[in-house]
């Protein structure tokens, strides 16, 4: 025993040693972690972000710097906090409170405890801010804004959350991340790289130089700029036309796809989304539920097309070999399908073949040449799936995959669709059940920027690229096959001459014949589109939505443009006038018809949306 | 073997030059200042460390070509050397870090209490080795005690109670050599029931002492105790827990109650004096299984860890060489003891054998001790690790000390 004892002193020792060893080598993980926050402070060097200029090379979006007040809770000694609340408008209260949530952030950490401060808050502070230990003044860039339209295409810049922290591990807090629009969309290449270097801390918070001689430090790479397809001047335009509407519209170049101007209304100065009143005007605007500023009409909204859903069936129509330009159908103020129940159509000449269908825009014509394409297979079903497959070929109900970050998809009923909502097999249904179909009505539903692309697709007789918002990066133009890579569509180019015939009479003769503009020949059509909604649980019909689509010139589509205004009466009335205007605006750069301007200028539907609210009537098809 | 033969015991002298050299290289990186110059600038605290190394091997060249007696028959003189060199701190002593425990000449300083400990250890063998000494006796039992307690008590005021503990250790070649093991046996139940004291509170205490005491009373009758020794027991310890308590309150300053604390987990202050013992936890927590290498502890380099390269060496080998580099020197320190411990037990000589108990016992306590304190087991007591701690008068004591009974071991046919 005498001689064991001191051999089991030490192996006892020895084991005990290696088992509290274990334990905090590699057991308890928490001491790693500690290590790395104590002894390695990572420090990042932000780049500028990249520029946003317009198709015209028109700068849109730079960058300004902007002064946040920061403070080292630990190194803050008592000071004059009266005059220091005084420049920066904070009560002393609110000042203690941000002081007091610093410091159960870190003590030792520096916080923002105001932000953003303006260039005069700026220049009037740092005069005495060596009054102020603790406090310092700590530069950022921030966008600055060169126009106040295109909120809702250029987006914005907001702090990440911890979602996108958790997500992406390029973010940490307090980064900045594009959202909506072109920064959402191309934020990898606008934000650039960050660099970050670590830097190694000594027991005293003191930098003692490069964490391994700076082997994991890496410079910024700068954001790039970008040139995007919008023409900021018709952007503008556009939405100077539609203050006091709401509703949206899309202008597309057909040669290219590039989007030309891509309008919401009721819109907002992108301004107001950046620097110290972000968070509140956020809110504000997120709030106003019945104008909803922030929800993308262009992109978003899903309305039935209308009238110019009859030029895609005519197409369909002579793709499938059941009209001929030359069939005529007549017209008794409508069609009637079956017992009593008639399709209304308003005065014209009767009867009519498809060029005069088109510009007279014939309800009775059309549900005919529906009905021929359905019933021209054995089955209903077969003759809608047919027709859907055409549609679908326009990009219509489905994402037309342009690069933003908002979209719906529409919706184009197939045979699946009305087997269900008509309980087939149970049920029988046959063409007539979808008679709304032939007139854009119904269960389709389309966005402005569908309608527009299939109108820049007829512009090009039969082809479009997908609509696009970037045009080039850094000068380098987009080579991205997305969008540089032709789609065909199912119908063969020669039945658009007809088509656009057509739309140009609508231009000449037919419901936009008050639209014209002296020397601009412009094929187009109208729409009025039956809406609904629901007040106080009833089913309610709103006044018609006014739609208009159209290109021009005719023999050389510059632009395409469907234009979208809620509650607008009939086509002509908003649609046409404000289309037609911003063809001008865009093809000529000044506008001859200055009482049609002044007239969309001083004209206002805020009265019709208040009518839901108020209990007012409406008038439909006033 | 023939006498004066020379068989140096080779494991021992590697296992040595394994831990100086691991050692240093530890040192090195605690030390390592911003612009790293030669290793032998002697400016640097590794520079210093690596000539003291280097001065020590011709020591031991001197130690080991000295005959074996000659040690056993100057055990008295080097005692007596020992005792004046730490009696002559109180008048030419030079204060460092509150302890007033060096010598200054010129530029270096030296520490006599890391020698005394070789005079101590040659006087208690010499004093057990006497044929005429037996331990069992009391009053031997009371001079061996004397040698030990007199340089301990000496080097406690200066204060340095870290070195003074060190003393403890002679209870092993004591115990070896025939002392009762009731001392043991006192000393650790007074070490038990001091802790649990502390944790518990004195009534607590009292109270398990008297239940394990009744418990005992179910033992067979021959090996039961007698009540009076019973009563004696109970007593004894109640009186210790309450007097510990009453030290602890009344006695003990107010650091050293948060030494004691911090370990007990009673107290968490990271940033006062839990300080040390944190931030050496984290050093070594970080290293994982293979360290973070050598020179790239984080922890290291920023000087987290207070007397890194003296007291705390321990905390660079956790962060740099992880628990591979920690086991590594856990087990060079085990085998190390094991193997003195064997060459103890077969020399032929009581001289022979109580120094190398004696070598063992303190080489055991300092492992013990510093490398409890450094992975925050024990409470913090400034005392180093042999070998890896910096220090030339550290290194130096331990390798006299060791070499000494590398001498006796290879002349042990002699005696």
């Amino acid at each position: 025993m005498r001689r064991l004892l001191l051999y089991i002193i030490i192996i006892t020792t020895g084991f005990i040693f290696l088992g509290r060893l274990f334990y905090l080598q590699i057991v308890d993980e928490s001491f790693a972690r500690l290590s790395e926050d104590n002894a390695i402070k990572v420090v990042y060097n932000y780049p500028q972000r990249g520029y946003i200029f317009d198709r015209n090379g028109e700068l849109l979006v730079s960058n300004q710097p902007s002064y946040d007040v920061m403070a080292i809770p630990r190194n803050v000694k008592p000071f004059d906090t009266l005059e220091f609340c005084s420049i920066l408008k904070l009560t002393p209260e609110e000042l203690s409170k941000k002081l007091d949530k610093a410091k159960i952030y870190s003590p030792r950490l520096p916080s923002i405890i105001v932000p953003q401060l303006t260039k005069s808050e700026y220049a009037y502070l740092q005069e005495k801010m060596r009054k102020y230990p603790g406090f310092y003044i700590q530069k950022r860039s921030l966008r600055d804004y060169q126009t106040q339209n295109g909120s809702n295409v250029l987006g914005y810049i907001a702090e990440v959350n911890n979602k996108i922290i958790d997500d992406n591990p390029y973010y940490i807090s307090g980064d900045l991340i594009g959202k909506q629009g072109v920064e959402g969309q191309y934020e990898e290449l606008l934000r650039g790289i960050k660099g970050v270097k670590y830097i190694q801390k000594d027991r005293f918070n003191r930098d003692i130089g490069p964490f391994k001689e700076g082997v994991f430090d890496t410079l910024p790479k700068k954001g790039k700029d970008v040139t995007i397809s919008i023409d900021a001047m018709l952007q503008a335009y556009g939405e100077k036309l539609m203050e006091n509407k709401r509703g949206g519209i899309v202008a597309i170049e057909p040669a290219t796809g590039e989007i030309l101007s891509l309008i919401t209304a009721p819109s907002y100065d992108p301004a107001l989304l950046m620097g110290r009143q972000r968070s509140a005007n956020f809110t504000k605007l997120y709030y106003d539920t019945i104008a909803r500023p922030l929800y993308d009409r262009g992109l978003l909204a899903e309305y039935p097309p209308g009238s110019p859903f009859k030029t895609i069936n005519a197409l369909i129509a002579l793709q499938e070999g059941v009209v001929d330009v030359h069939d005529k159908f007549s017209c008794n103020r409508g069609y009637v399908y079956g017992r009593g129940r008639k399709l209304g159509c308003h005065a014209h000449a009767s009867p009519l073949d498809m060029i005069p269908g088109i510009a007279q825009s014939c309800n009775a014509y059309f549900a005919n040449v529906y009905r021929r394409i359905i019933e021209k297979y054995p089955t209903p079903q077969e003759g809608v799936n047919t027709w859907a497959k055409h549609l679908n070929s326009f990009g219509l109900g489905q994402f037309l995959g342009y690069d933003l970050p908002a979209g719906r998809s529409g919706k184009i009923p197939n045979a699946d669709y009305y087997n269900k909502i008509y309980e087939y097999p149970t049920y029988k249904w046959f063409a007539t059940a979808t008679i709304s179909n032939a007139i854009g009505q119904g269960e389709v539903l389309m966005t402005p920027i569908q309608l527009a692309n299939m109108t820049a697709t007829i512009a090009n007789k039969g082809w479009f690229y997908t609509p696009h918002i970037l045009k080039s990066i850094e000068g380098e133009p987009i080579s991205d096959p997305d969008y540089t890579k032709k789609h065909f569509t199912t119908i063969d180019s020669e039945h658009f001459i007809p088509v656009i015939e057509g739309m140009h009479q609508v231009y000449k003769v037919g419901t936009a014949s008050a639209l014209q503009i002296p020397g601009i020949e412009i094929a187009g059509k109208t729409g009025t589109a039956e809406n609904y909604t629901k007040i106080n649980g009833k089913r309610t019909q709103l006044t018609d939505h006014s739609i208009f689509i159209a290109f021009a010139p005719v023999e050389n589509p510059k632009i395409a443009i469907a234009v979208f205004v809620e509650n607008g009466y009939w086509g002509g009335r908003y649609a046409g006038r404000i289309a037609s205007l911003m063809i001008e605006k865009y093809l000529r750069n000044s506008i001859s018809r200055k009482d049609m301007e002044t007239w969309v200028l001083t004209h206002s539907l805020e009265d019709e949306y208040l009518k839901p609210h108020s209990g007012e009537p409406f008038s439909i098809n006033n | 073997m023939a006498k004066g033969t020379i068989s140096f015991d080779w494991v021992t002298i590697l296992i040595y030059l394994l831990l100086i050299s691991f050692g240093w290289m530890n040192i090195y990186s605690a030390s390592l200042g911003d612009a790293p110059s030669g290793i032998f600038d002697f400016d640097q605290i590794y520079g210093k460390q690596a000539l003291w190394m280097i001065l020590g091997l011709f020591m031991i060249v001197i130690i080991l070509s000295i005959e074996a007696k000659f040690y056993m028959k100057f055990s008295s003189v080097f005692y007596i050397i020992s005792l004046v060199s730490i009696l002559g701190l109180f008048v030419f002593g030079k204060t460092i870090n509150g302890a007033t425990s060096w010598y200054v000449f010129g530029g270096i300083s030296i520490q006599p209490a890391e020698f005394a400990k070789v005079g101590t250890a040659l006087a208690l063998a010499n004093y057990l080795g006497d044929i005429q000494t037996n331990i069992k006796l009391f009053s031997n039992q009371l001079k061996a005690f004397f040698i030990i307690a007199l340089p301990a008590l000496i080097i406690l005021p200066q204060p340095d109670a870290g070195s003074a503990m060190v003393y403890a250790a002679f209870l092993f070649p004591l115990y070896r050599e025939g002392l009762s093991g009731i001392y043991l046996f006192l000393g650790f139940a007074g070490i038990t029931i001091f802790i649990l004291t502390l944790v518990l509170g004195p009534l607590y205490v009292s109270i398990a002492v008297a239940i394990i005491c009744l418990f005992s009373l179910l033992l067979k009758k021959r090996r039961r105790p007698t009540p009076l020794v019973l009563l004696g027991i109970i007593i004894g310890a109640i009186a210790l827990s309450y007097s510990v308590d009453y030290i602890f309150q009344n006695v003990f300053e107010q650091r050293h109650r948060d030494r004691f604390n911090i370990v007990l987990g009673k107290e968490v202050d990271a940033r006062g004096i839990g300080y040390n013992t944190n931030q050496s936890e984290i050093a070594i927590g970080s290293g994982g299984w293979l360290g973070k290498g050598w020179t790239e502890g984080t922890q290291t380099k920023g000087q987290f860890v207070p007397e890194q390269h003296t007291d705390y060496i321990f905390s660079t080998v956790g962060e740099e060489w992880g628990f591979l580099g920690t086991s590594l020197v856990v087990l060079l320190f085990v085998g190390l003891l094991f193997r003195l411990l064997h060459l103890a037990e077969r020399q032929k000589s009581t001289f022979n054998r109580v120094y190398g108990y004696s070598l063992v016992g303190i080489m055991f306590l300092h492992f013990l001790v510093n490398i409890g304190m450094v992975t925050g087991i024990f409470p913090t007591v400034g005392i180093p690790l042999p070998f890896f701690s910096y220090g030339g008068s550290g290194l130096w004591g331990f390798t006299i000390l060791l070499f000494i009974f590398v001498k006796l071991d290879s002349e042990r046919m002699a005696f």
